[in-house]
């Protein structure tokens, strides 16, 4: 159980590019942390500084407080969950789960009980002296994860994308679990995924990064409701928040030529800036083409058995929009309804705060 | 061009892969093969493809018997999971490499690869070699490979499953357009009945190597014919309860009693299974109309624009979509509604016997 | 996997055929007819039906008594060299370094043992174990053993075993390096963060995964030391004595020596089909061992 913090971290794998951009950071202990992000964005890396796979070319990592930056990945005494399942082919399951504890030279009966406990908690009790190479992938996972958290004391346990390679039927079993986990034994939990769904279902706080640098730090209604950068309202919906280009001037903001009302008053935007509006395709709606409202051309409707989306055309940028239940969609153009209380303003891609 | 499946079975090793499939695919038509893992959608496409022999029945091509006939002598393209791209070419070569084997000249070669790289937004790219692209590129240049090479047929065996999550709902929505430009028949494998929905056509709908159901893909999605069609194309996976009608009433299993009304009305007494997709399952208190269950939240799975809820009721996992964020702790109770009017109703045997109206 | 019929396919094989017909199948059958027979290859020949096989099984004929003795030879040399090279071979490949331009450098290093002509190898360790103007068979005597290979069997039994460790612990040590190299970095990674020893990583990690690659070892050099002919021969003719004699050697005396082309024919005959009884059972292991895959149900 421990509190990590991150001190001016940052790492260069040489050539004077940042795979990881400075940062500063602290994670506080028993919370569930996902790294959320593209492939690239550098959320492997940092992880793997976590867990001392890596060392850092800048900056310190800390322990509750301690400055374990260089040391080795067995003094940190972490659990790592790695993309595709990692057992030991000759050994049984319980044999596998025992290997740490057998390691550290703990009595024959304290291994054992510590491991019929946290099989208990896995659903591994009736595969306990089958050979775990045999076992299907979902399983392999579950032992790699045992053997972490089969240690009384270990600091924090850290996932690498676990669910690759899990059949999809059975992701969401494993997901389930692992939050499950979390609240049983109030560990330290850092979860590297490019999935929104895996992040924002795990986490309560989701860590977004791109390009090398944490863009958002937030829970997931925070990132949801208030993205505070363009990247993270495209990254997390699904459709993602549509951004267009508007001039916005007090409570107004100009697309294309037609007015939408906003309700903050946006009064000192940087001259010069990009200013970007941007509203998520659950917050607008389409309705037959009228005076008052902007119009858009439609390019498809897609429709999710659930949910109808309307994939529309406003000059040149892209917008998606739902459609209302039993509407019956116009030919070319619709008119787009906004809703006032869920658009967001963006200069150079940042989060703009009006007044109220 | 037409290309017919006539009650192909395919076995290997004694283990039955296909089972008597007949299908027939058309010309500038898209089909969707849906089905899990291992239900022989590959297995389709190879035979096909003519990659593998089916062990009975015929592949017709324009009504020409072709089931003996060499994958080299049909006019196919293939796009698969894992981006197969030829590692030391640039992604020009890439593409341009089914033409060169042709031997069409080289103007006409030129055109056509700017072409395909212009629809699949590669003209970026064009110099770079596979490595140093990204996955969502590398699976691009794969397609264009696919489409620069004017095959009748085209076929994509889960293109998009390796790809990161955004990367996969980008390209999703880009290739219902690609398909209709090209015009040759194009099937699409895939595990997710959401791709299905997206990509609409014709939908396939497979299951242990028998194709379940074959039609559009509204149609089929509305009306599945037996349960395990609906099963197949239902993510997350369809919520089921056993019914009786008798006396009057309809007692569902597990207690409730609720009275003859909606899609009911129609039945005649019995025994009945009711399946209803996570968004026919409503969180909400009892109201009139409706039939109320008392539920409990297994876990919550958020997607950000979307919360699933996973339920427990009387031994049966039930799950339920909600807009938005929401978190339940799990235990929590939770009352849920069905309206009568929006569910599955399959008879014993598992055929379809009612289904909501459509909208 | 059936894939669709090309009829052309059996026209480009016609001349491989034919070759393979005359340079192997033929003489293939001559051997067969020989053994057989009774004949010192002038043309008469006297039927002997299975008589040189049963001779060649019973120890107190002659034959047999030669064949059943160079055997047992055979199988004591097979068994030493896989009990030196194996562990060897791990050995080495295990202290190789991983990456950079090292690798490279081990690599040709262990290859160049495997590039030489095998009479060169025997040639190279013939001079080299003389007392007289070898290094080895110099140094040694002038150390104070008396090292001579040619009238001590003991010595000839070491210098050949020495030889064929020298010959050919590089083909195992790349085969176990290419093993080694296809485990995943995870895999070690895991075990740091379990406290697990070097013994344990090796043990646990490392040899399992060489399994099929050792399995592939074992059997080629079982083979190769099984047939072996060359190096001993330009070592030690299979003296002193007989007391290197391995089949290989017995049967060109047969045959060449003798002219007794009968004898040799069955000889030659059963050798083969030893050979190919080991590398079937090996074949066999090695396919139910790949047959050890997960089940997809079974798990939790």
């Amino acid at each position: 159980m421990a509190r990590i913090d991150l001190v001016d971290l940052a790492h260069s794998y040489g050539g004077g590019t940042y795979a990881l951009k400075p940062m500063t950071m602290t994670w506080r202990q028993g919370g569930a942390y996902a790294l959320l992000g593209p492939s690239g964005c550098g959320k492997t890396t940092l992880l793997n500084i976590i867990s001392g796979i890596v060392t850092p070319s800048q900056g310190k990592v800390l322990f509750d407080g301690n400055d374990i930056t260089h040391a080795s990945t067995r003094e940190r005494n972490i659990a790592q969950v790695f993309q595709f399942p990692v057992i030991y082919d000759t050994m049984t399951v319980g044999e596998n789960l025992a290997f740490p504890l057998k390691n550290r030279g703990l009595p024959r009966e304290q291994i054992k009980a510590r491991v019929g406990e946290i099989a208990k908690l896995l659903d591994l009790t009736p595969y306990l002296d089958r050979k775990a190479v045999r076992l299907s992938a979902d399983a392999k996972q579950k032992i790699s994860l045992g053997r972490g958290l089969v240690r009384p004391d270990v600091a924090a346990v850290l996932f690498d994308e676990p669910l690759t390679v899990i059949d999809p039927h059975l992701k969401w079993e494993l997901r389930s679990k692992l939050k499950a986990l979390h609240q049983a034994l109030d560990l330290t939990m850092i979860y590297v995924t490019h999935d929104q769904t895996e992040a924002l279902t795990f986490a309560d706080t989701v860590v977004v990064m791109h390009d090398g640098a944490v863009v958002q730090s937030g829970t997931p209604e925070d990132l949801f409701a208030r993205p505070a950068h363009t990247f993270v309202g495209y990254f997390i919906g699904s459709p993602g928040m549509n951004i267009v280009p508007a001039e916005v001037k007090g409570r107004e903001a100009v697309v294309s030529g037609h007015v939408i009302g906003l309700n903050r008053s946006y009064d000192n935007l940087p001259a010069g800036g990009k200013i970007e509006i941007g509203a998520r395709p659950e917050f607008v709606h389409v309705a037959d083409p009228a005076p008052g409202l902007l119009s858009a051309r439609i390019e498809r409707i897609d429709d999710l058995g659930r949910a109808r989306f309307a994939r529309v055309r406003i000059g040149d940028v892209k917008f998606a929009a739902t459609v209302p239940n039993g509407f019956a969609v116009p030919e070319k153009t619709v008119g787009l309804v906004f809703d006032p209380a869920h658009i967001h303003v963006y200069s150079d891609s940042l989060l703009v705060e009006g007044r109220a | 061009m037409s290309i017919t499946l006539d009650k192909v079975s395919r076995d290997v090793a004694g283990a039955s892969w296909i089972r008597d499939v007949s299908l027939t695919l058309e010309r500038g038509t898209l089909s969707v093969l849906l089905g899990p893992t291992l239900s022989g959608k590959t297995s389709i496409m190879r035979l096909l493809a003519g990659l593998d022999k089916p062990t009975s029945g015929r592949v017709l091509v324009d009504g020409k018997d072709v089931t003996g006939f060499d994958v080299r002598k049909r006019s196919v393209a293939m796009v698969y999971q894992q981006f197969i791209n030829y590692p030391t070419l640039s992604v020009y070569e890439n593409i341009a490499s089914p033409l060169r084997v042709q031997g069409v000249a080289r103007g006409e070669i030129e055109s056509r690869v700017l072409d395909a790289a212009r629809l699949l937004k590669l003209e970026p790219y064009l110099d770079r070699t596979p490595l140093q692209l990204s996955g969502g590129q590398q699976q691009r240049t794969a397609i264009a490979r696919a489409l620069v090479k004017r095959a009748d047929l085209v076929l994509l065996d889960e293109p998009l499953a390796n790809l990161d999550y955004k990367l996969r709902e980008e390209l999703r929505t880009e290739l219902p357009r690609i398909f209709e430009e090209s015009g040759a028949i194009f099937v699409y494998a895939t595990t997710e009945p959401s791709e299905a929905l997206l990509l609409g056509g014709r939908t396939i709908c497979m299951s242990e190597g028998r194709a379940l159901q074959v039609g559009e893909t509204p149609l089929v999605y509305r009306r599945p014919e037996t349960i395990e069609v609906a099963e197949v194309f239902s993510d997350p996976p369809l919520n089921t309860v056993g019914i009786e009608k008798k006396n009057g009433s309809i007692f569902y299993s597990g207690g409730e009693r609720a009275s003859v009304t909606g899609l009911y009305e129609g039945l005649s007494d019995g025994a009945y299974r009711v399946g209803f997709r996570a968004h026919q399952l409503e969180v909400a208190n009892a109201s009139s109309g409706r039939h109320a269950f008392v539920t409990k939240v297994s876990v919550t799975e958020i997607t950000g624009s979307e919360s699933f809820v996973h339920l427990t009721r009387e031994g049966y996992n039930w799950v339920a979509v909600l807009p938005g964020i929401h978190e339940f702790l799990p235990g929590q109770e939770l009352d849920a509604v069905l309206d009568p009017n929006d569910l599955f109703i399959f008879d014993q045997s598992g055929r379809l016997v009612a289904a909501p109206a459509a909208r | 996997m059936d894939k669709t019929i090309n009829n052309k396919a059996w026209f480009l094989v016609l001349p491989v055929f034919l070759i393979v017909a005359f340079s192997a199948v033929l003489p293939l059958m001559t051997v067969v007819n020989y053994s057989v027979q009774d004949t010192f290859g002038n043309n008469h020949f006297f039927w002997n039906g299975v008589g040189w096989f049963k001779e060649l099984l019973d120890p107190s004929t002659d034959l047999g008594d030669r064949f059943l003795n160079s055997l047992g030879r055979n199988l004591l040399f097979s068994a030493i060299i896989l009990a030196i090279e194996v562990p060897l071979g791990i050995l080495v490949a295990l202290s190789m370094p991983r990456e950079g331009w090292r690798v490279a450098a081990c690599l040709v290093i262990l290859a160049l043992p495997l590039l030489i002509p095998w009479n060169v190898v025997g040639t190279i360790w013939q001079i080299f174990g003389r007392p007289d103007i070898g290094l080895l068979g110099y140094t040694l005597n002038k150390l104070g053993f008396d090292y001579n290979y040619v009238s001590n069997s003991f010595d000839a039994w070491c210098t050949i075993i020495v030889m064929d460790v020298w010959h050919w612990t590089s083909l195992v040590a790349l085969l176990c390096y290419a093993g080694l190299k296809s485990i995943p970095d995870a895999y070690y990674q895991a075990a740091q963060i379990d406290g697990a020893s070097r013994w344990a990583v090796f043990t646990a990690i490392q040899l399992p995964k060489m399994k099929r690659v050792l399995l592939i070892a074992v059997l080629l050099r079982f083979m190769d030391s099984f047939m072996i002919y060359t190096e001993p021969f330009v070592v030690t003719g299979g003296g002193p004595g007989n007391s290197t004699t391995f089949v290989s050697i017995e049967l060109v005396k047969i045959a060449l020596g003798q002219f007794d082309l009968g004898k040799a024919a069955a000889l030659s005959l059963v050798y083969n089909l030893i050979i190919l009884i080991v590398c079937w059972v090996f074949y066999t292991v090695m396919t139910n061992a790949d047959r050890e895959r997960p089940q997809t149900t079974g798990g939790a």
